[in-house]
């Protein structure tokens, strides 16, 4: 019962401030919506019962990139013009296109989901399981992707700081 | 009106309705990347549609594998690559401001000399 006003909740604010971010004027306004969406997306992860994804949500999403953006709307906006928007027989197909996508996505769930799953089983996620797995080498344990994504975040690093130093 | 209202708020939270949730979040970030000019905004919805997919993850991982974890990794990575690819875009951002003094799409094509 509060699992589920909770997620109502939480949907209702993902799903208006996600439409917000998208036809909102400004973009200083967008980057505040989206992080209301990323702080309700940590939250429906804490619902789900995986704890340590909530704080890496919460620490990268809405600590890390969301000063990345705000930053760059600083750097790269005026003060006081609007965002150009395309033209309006651009944006109505844009719109239809979406919505047409929706609907269509939302027929195939709305009919064939239910057949999918039967009964939740709840099992508990220990901090030495996460551990494990994640530093393990044996089949579904993710040791390989782990070092790759180091790598990546290096390779990352390096890059970003070659393309926007000063020549 | 109660006892409706009871009905269906109890038992757990169907999968349909998450999958719903993060469709709706998907389909914003694509009306956002088709009608905007500003690469900022682009950037923005794109980070929508990797959150939606980061959310059918873990909601598959809960309901359908519980004993299992492969969706949570999925998210995971998944987030950190967003933020890798999120530094290397605003990079790359910043350096065409710098070049054109705007971040409009339409104008890219006059980086090529």
């Amino acid at each position: 019962m509060a699992e589920q006003i909770i997620f109502y909740i939480l949907a209702a604010v993902i799903a208006i401030f996600s439409v917000l971010a998208v036809t909102s004027k400004h973009i200083i306004r967008s980057a505040t919506y989206l992080l209301f969406v990323l702080l309700a997306t940590a939250g429906l992860y804490l619902l789900l019962g995986y704890n340590y994804l909530f704080a890496v949500q919460i620490a990268v999403y809405a600590g890390g990139v969301m000063v990345l953006f705000i930053f760059a709307i600083l750097l790269t906006n005026r003060p006081g013009d609007n965002l150009k928007q395309e033209y309006p027989a651009k944006r109505i197909v844009a719109g239809l296109t979406s919505i047409a996508g929706l609907a269509f996505c939302a027929h195939i769930i709305y009919y064939n989901v239910s057949k999918v799953y039967s009964t939740i089983a709840q099992s508990d996620l220990t901090p030495q399981q996460i551990g494990h797995t994640m530093l393990g080498t044996d089949k579904f344990q993710y040791l390989l992707p782990f070092e790759a994504i180091s790598i990546l975040l290096l390779a990352c690093i390096i890059g970003a700081i070659m393309i926007a130093r000063k020549r | 009106m109660g006892d409706l209202l009871t009905s269906f708020l109890s038992g757990p939270v169907p999968l349909e309705a998450y999958l719903g949730l993060s469709l709706i979040m998907f389909f914003a970030g694509i009306y956002g990347f088709l009608s905007r000019k500003s690469l900022l905004m682009i950037l923005i919805s794109i980070e929508l549609m990797l959150n939606a997919a980061d959310i059918n993850f873990v909601v598959f991982n809960r309901y359908l594998y519980p004993s299992h974890l492969e969706g949570f990794y999925f998210a995971l990575f998944t987030i950190a690559i967003a933020a890798c690819e999120t530094a290397v875009a605003i990079a790359i951002i910043i350096n065409i401001y710098r070049n054109l003094s705007n971040v409009d799409v339409e104008n890219i094509n006059e980086m090529k000399e």
